[in-house]
């Protein structure tokens, strides 16, 4: 059963991903530095399909794509927070990292208490509780079904935003 | 018709755009860096096309300058292997990409610049539209001179009346983050106007653009007008104006009732008035960054450093935006001042603001800043602790050796 680790507001992607340690473009040795001071158990302890819960203005500062990288890599499914900084959900988005927007769920939810997603619906479960995520932009959605922005650039080219927006 | 966004995106795309609308648009320039840059040739490689234009695409290597570890030399190899296989024209090493963007002319009022660096939003001091992305987002710019945009809506931001001696643009700033906090732009756009704005040079409204990623805002623009047409040296800027724009907020400010304004570790909206911070012992001071690294911060500091020395407590590291600043300030003898202050100097470039290079926090240090960023971890330890500031303050507390007040001093 997934869990969640739950973090608190502003969670930085300096916070994520410290500068000293992105300073590489494998995914695993990002995925190994994970919040590597911030929750410096946290690599070791997530375990594939593990959610991240964020409080208001998830994955703030730096535009560095190596955040959204390293969580991938190190096993999460999805992060649902409150809200997020502009950068990092398109971020996130672009390379295939779920991220689910839902205020209800965080005064509801501890850490490692279990969860399972709907990602396409935004539906979530927390132990029986059930909360709604917003509905994601149809940019975001056609991104998405294709997997990742390069995905749909090069299959569908911009045709595909074109006609959703 | 609209705001200052609108009205780019307007004249950009040949027909009226408005807020909400989702555009697929050509942009000017795209920019990366030493960091963001190799996931974007990575990803841009995946696409598998030709470059979209080779004179249009910007590289500059400044986040880890010259390269300190194996690893960042890596990093700088694989943008440099790229520059020579697709003919990249514009590849710099001499300064913050976001100084050199500027100086190098790229940006014009009324243009549209993406760049993978958060504070990309910094070229809307001279009335461009300029954002900042992902390595991937940036990566599709590469291949297809376009990306999308969510046009935002805007916060107008008046600065009233005019900015007291000793009281500078990161104040202002500051005191914006302050009312509004750390997310109180995000997605939106932000026009800086008012007096104050009216009467500050380019280089003071870079720092509040530049800042304007910082409360999450999307762009930061200002109005270009004579203050524009001067710095660029060009009678040939458009006309730009917001006409009968809705804006989703108005925000005024008092420029003249304002202190010095500190971001408190560890988060950026934590503000406070100078008077609350005083007296905070420092282990470093940086005096630098995208926000206040140009020739006219320097002139700040070299005034309180002459004749002075900075405070044996404290190491202080000066760091000039770009070589032309650096050059600039040897010609006017600042670079001699910080260095008979007791000062270190360092190669142009992003400097200690993101940890990576030198200047370094070690557990428990604490630092004064003239940089935008002040989370926990981002100048080395993340038991280090990180306050912001205007350049005047930077320079009395390094002469203190701990937070002080430059008012005053002579």
């Amino acid at each position: 059963m997934a869990r969640i680790f739950k973090f608190g507001d502003g969670i930085s992607t300096d916070a994520i991903i410290p500068g000293r340690y992105n300073v590489t473009t494998d995914p695993a040795a990002l995925g190994k530095a994970c919040f590597i001071e911030a929750r410096p158990d946290f690599a070791t302890g997530v375990q594939s399909g593990d959610v991240i819960v964020g409080g208001r203005n998830f994955g703030c500062g730096s535009s560095r794509e190596h955040a959204p990288m390293a969580i991938k890599a190190a096993g999460v499914q999805a992060v649902v927070a409150r809200s997020f900084a502009r950068i990092f959900y398109r971020n996130a988005i672009n390379i295939g990292l779920p991220v689910i927007q839902c205020d209800a769920i965080y005064d509801a939810v501890g850490d490692g208490d279990p969860i399972s997603i709907d990602i396409r619906s935004g539906g979530i479960d927390v132990d029986g509780k059930m909360f709604q995520g917003e509905t994601p932009g149809p940019v975001a959605v056609a991104i998405m079904e294709a997997g990742t922005l390069v995905d749909l650039i090069k299959t569908r080219g911009w045709a595909a935003i074109e006609e959703v927006s | 018709m609209g705001t200052l966004t609108e009205e780019i995106f307007s004249r950009r795309l040949g027909r009226p755009v408005h807020a909400g609308e989702i555009v697929v648009a050509p942009v000017d320039y795209a920019m990366a860096h030493d960091v963001t840059g190799p996931l974007a040739i990575e990803a841009f490689r995946k696409l598998e096309v030709p470059l979209w234009d080779p004179e249009r695409v910007i590289m500059v290597f400044d986040h880890i300058l010259p390269a300190n570890t194996v690893a960042s030399a890596g990093l700088h190899k694989i943008v440099r292997d790229f520059a020579d296989e697709y003919g990249v024209t514009h590849v710099f090493q001499e300064g913050i990409c976001h100084q050199l963007m500027v100086e190098k002319g790229f940006i014009r009022p009324g243009g549209i610049v993406v760049g993978a660096d958060s504070h990309s939003t910094t070229y809307g001091a001279l009335g461009c539209f300029s954002a900042g992305f992902g390595s991937t987002d940036i990566a599709v710019t590469f291949a297809t001179g376009r990306t999308w945009f969510r046009i935002p809506e805007t916060i107008r931001i008046n600065l009233r009346g005019a900015l007291p001696p000793g009281i500078f643009p990161k104040d202002l700033a500051l005191k914006v983050i302050r009312m509004l906090g750390a997310e109180g732009a995000n997605y939106l756009a932000v026009e800086w106007g008012g007096e104050a704005v009216e009467a500050m040079r380019v280089d003071e409204r870079l720092t509040l653009a530049n800042l304007t990623v910082d409360f999450g805002g999307k762009a930061g623009l200002c109005e270009p007008d004579e203050q524009t047409r001067r710095y660029l040296g060009d009678a040939d800027v458009v006309d730009l104006h917001p006409v009968r724009p809705e804006y989703r907020s108005v925000i005024e400010v008092d420029a003249e009732s304002l202190e010095p304004q500190i971001a408190c570790p560890p988060a950026i909206d934590n503000v406070q008035d100078l008077s609350m911070v005083e007296g905070t012992l420092l282990d470093e001071v940086f005096v630098g960054s995208c926000a206040n690294g140009r020739i006219e911060d320097l002139a700040i500091v070299a005034d309180y450093f002459r004749g002075r020395q900075v405070h044996p407590r404290t190491r202080t590291i000066v760091v000039p935006a770009s070589k032309q600043i650096y050059m600039e300030a040897l010609a006017r003898g600042y670079i001699q001042t910080f260095m008979e202050s007791g000062a270190l100097v360092m190669n142009a470039g992003c400097g200690p603001c993101l940890g990576r290079q030198h200047g370094v926090l070690g557990p428990g240090e604490r630092a004064l800043s003239t940089s935008n960023r002040n989370y926990a971890g981002r100048m080395g330890s993340a038991q280090a602790e990180i306050y912001l500031a205007n350049p005047a303050v930077a320079a009395a507390s390094a002469l203190a050796g701990m937070i002080a007040d430059p008012r005053g001093i002579n």
